[in-house]
């Protein structure tokens, strides 16, 4: 079906990825215990590990979760081949999306004779960078908030860190936002912008984008195992979010000064206005803005993290 | 070698069956947590000694069990349905947790509860191995490397780049054991899979799995299927309402299982009803027996012969005794009656002393049902020498017939005895 369109190299990269020449092969096994656990690194003689219930407060293993990394890989490329399977234009609609909502939303605020934004970047590239990252967000949410409950037979056959299957559904995000951003980069030489030394900072925003998505993710995937109405919270949340996030407007042009750090308690202003200072060369959004998003951030990563180790032991039982 | 390689010390696993507890609603959660502070130290009792009691919504699936597997070894679990094998499995191979107790590995656990777990109907064959194996456990390179075995050994090479969804479901079972069977872990976990794909591949299955495990990996393995249990493991344990019932050599074990499930139908045992026979001037029963394989049981596989044998005393010189058979399906219908001088020409004459008698019923006859045999012996034209002994018989199918397709419902009294010549073109 995509085959006969130009984005069927996107596809046949990514099977070359799925089949062979992966990134980061391993030479140590992702499951099990490793030899890194084993004392003196004997190998004949591994040390047992004991596993019991009940166990008290426990942190995320990462070491695990690093072990474990080509599984999320894998499952991330799962789930990206499978949402552009059998649609007539792939990945393109990673790009149709946003394009549209920017279109819209330029041609209602051209309606109302405003443009909800400060400076000469024009409103297209600023709404357009916004639109990108609010796309990794909802879609990595939506998809993490699924990730426990449409896999549930995996859960209940096979042992892996089910951490692995929120983490992995940010593949598709980044991957998505990687092509929206060649559109933004047409739309930044066709209006003559270009970007200032803020570009290399890009990836951390990027980062921490895709951090909250998956802080927020994790936090919805382990109570959608456990309460199915996450079903309905999300979209309603996504729908919320977009409008409560300087998606298609600008804070400073919107919000008024004292007010900004409340609106701040909002993750992903910290977020999105990063991206449009690292892209856009706009002017540095406040300080105590930007703290408090990413303390808010932080609050609910470890929060999350913690709430999933919790329910991640009962998750075979009660999903 | 004698290295202990799974340690298992008093598991427990309690569920709760209060069908609220699935979905709690916000104010229950509320008013629960509230309940459990406050009960905190009464609910941190043990599972009781009546295992596995239902009290207050909660079972026990498993309770109090505990065993240790050495390195190399092949443990066999077995039990009725709900006796928490797989409760057992999916503890150790970590899927859930236990209740109460503890347990350790050592080195790298897989395990297999499902075959083709994790497929995805999108991608190709190709891509599901890849995604498989890596679910499983494998990295890219070691499937990489085995890529080739496992394709051949699932024998879908036409098809790999198909996708799934477009499998047969043979095809799919195939291909999910084969990625499973290339596993490399210390510890294997693996539960009824076997009884998947035809005769053909089942076969083929329990030869690889024979493989797999005799490369001294540490392997569990659930099945109902004895055969393959006596087959494969070295030893095996018995599980009964979750609960240890025995664990030892994989035969005495399997002999302890069958008894227990084999439904006497209501008959006293063997032993019983011969000790219990009246006695007779002319004739005295001193045993009768089925055997399969050398091997007394009443839990017999149709895919051999099975012997049938009495053994008596002649008190004094009789002409024309006869000893026989009848056989009757679950309905009680009479199958056949087949006596013991059926192939003679002359009437026997028998002086006092012991005999053997042994007759057979080859394979392919009994279909996969329970069946009543009948022990008589009598004189010709005359009176019975005692009242008849029955036995309930328990037929497992792996018989050469049907192997097609093995899932045919078993229709008729007994296997059909019918030949028949290949199909021809004309």
């Amino acid at each position: 079906m995509s085959g006969s369109l130009p984005l069927s190299t996107c596809n046949s990269f990514l099977d070359r990825c799925f089949v062979s020449t992966c990134p980061n092969t391993l030479d140590s096994p992702p499951s099990g215990e490793t030899a890194a656990h084993s004392n003196k690194g004997a190998q004949a003689t591994l040390p047992m590990r004991y596993y019991e219930g009940r166990s008290r407060f426990r942190i995320v293993d990462v070491a695990e979760l690093w072990r474990y990394r080509e599984t999320i890989w894998i499952l991330g490329l799962r789930d990206l081949k499978v949402r552009y399977r059998q649609t007539l234009i792939g990945v393109a609609w990673a790009i149709l999306q946003p394009l549209t909502m920017m279109l819209v939303f330029a041609t209602l605020f051209h309606l109302m004779g405003h443009m909800p934004i400060v400076g000469a970047v024009p409103y297209a590239v600023v709404a357009f960078c916004g639109l990108l990252g609010w796309q990794l967000f909802s879609t990595t949410v939506t998809g993490c908030s699924n990730s426990l409950v449409t896999n549930r037979n995996m859960i209940t056959k096979i042992y892996f860190p089910r951490l692995a299957l929120p983490l992995s559904t940010i593949v598709v995000g980044i991957v998505d936002l990687l092509f929206a951003m060649l559109v933004l980069v047409g739309l930044m030489a066709w209006y003559g912008i270009f970007p200032s030394w803020h570009i290399v900072t890009l990836p951390l925003f990027i980062a921490l984008a895709a951090l909250t998505s998956l802080a927020v993710g994790i936090w919805l995937s382990a109570l959608n195992a456990i309460y199915r109405d996450v079903g309905f919270v999300v979209p309603f949340l996504i729908q919320v979010g977009f409008f409560l996030s300087p998606v298609v407007y600008e804070t400073a042009s919107v919000i008024p000064k004292q007010w900004q750090p409340l609106y701040a308690l909002n993750p992903m202003v910290g977020v999105l206005e990063g991206f449009r200072w690292a892209l856009l060369g706009k002017s540095m959004p406040p300080w105590e803005m930007m703290g408090v998003s990413f303390t808010i951030l932080l609050a609910i990563l470890i929060g999350g993290l913690i709430y999933f180790r919790h329910t991640e032991r009962s998750f075979a039982d009660r999903i | 070698m004698s290295e202990i390689s799974i340690e298992v010390e008093n598991l427990g696993k309690k569920y709760s069956i209060a069908p609220q507890a699935r979905y709690q609603r916000v104010s229950e959660l509320l008013q629960n947590s509230l309940k459990r502070v406050l009960h905190r130290s009464v609910c941190r009792a043990k599972p009781s000694e009546s295992k596995r009691s239902v009290s207050n919504g909660a079972f026990w699936a498993l309770s109090d069990v505990s065993f240790d597997v050495k390195e190399g070894e092949i443990l066999g679990i077995i039990g009725r349905n709900g006796a928490g094998k797989s409760t057992l499995l999916k503890i150790l191979s970590r899927i859930t947790e236990p209740t109460s107790g503890r347990f350790g590995l050592r080195g790298r656990v897989s395990s297999l509860l499902e075959v083709g777990t994790g497929f995805h109907p999108e991608l190709t064959g190709r891509e599901n191995i890849f995604l498989n194996g890596a679910v499983l456990g494998m990295t890219r390179r070691e499937i990489s490397r085995k890529f080739d075995e496992i394709v051949s050994f699932a024998v879908v090479e036409d098809f790999l780049d198909t996708r799934v969804k477009y499998y047969s479901n043979g095809m799919h079972v195939r291909l999910g054991f084969s990625v499973a069977a290339h596993l490399d872990p210390e510890i294997l976990i693996v539960d009824e899979v076997l009884a998947v794909g035809d005769g053909a591949f089942q076969r083929k299955c329990l030869g690889k799995m024979k493989d797999v495990t005799s490369c001294g990996r540490t392997v569990l393995f659930v099945s109902h299927n004895m055969g393959a249990i006596q087959r494969l493991c070295t030893s095996a344990l018995l599980l009964e309402k979750g609960c240890i019932a025995k664990h030892g050599d994989t035969q005495s074990v399997v002999d302890t299982y069958i008894d227990a499930i084999v439904p006497t139908g209501g008959f006293d045992s063997i032993e019983q009803q011969v000790n219990d026979l009246p006695g007779d001037p002319l004739f005295e029963l001193i045993d009768v027996r089925i055997e399969q394989c050398k091997k007394q049981s009443l839990y017999i596989s149709n895919g051999n012969p099975t012997d049938l044998i009495v053994k008596f005393r002649i008190l004094e010189q009789v002409k024309g005794l006869r000893i026989w058979f009848d056989v009757y399906d679950p309905s009680d219908t009479l199958i056949f009656r087949s006596f013991h001088d059926d192939l003679d020409s002359i009437p026997s004459v028998m002086n006092p002393g012991d005999y053997l008698v042994t007759g057979t019923i080859p394979s392919n006859v009994f279909g996969p049902v329970g069946y009543r045999i009948q022990l008589h012996a009598g004189l010709v034209g005359g009176r019975h020498c005692m009242p008849p002994v029955s036995m309930a018989l328990q037929v497992t199918n792996d018989s050469s017939i049907g192997q097609v397709y093995p899932h045919t419902k078993f229709a008729g009294r007994v296997m059909s005895p019918m030949q028949w010549r290949p199909v021809q073109n004309i």
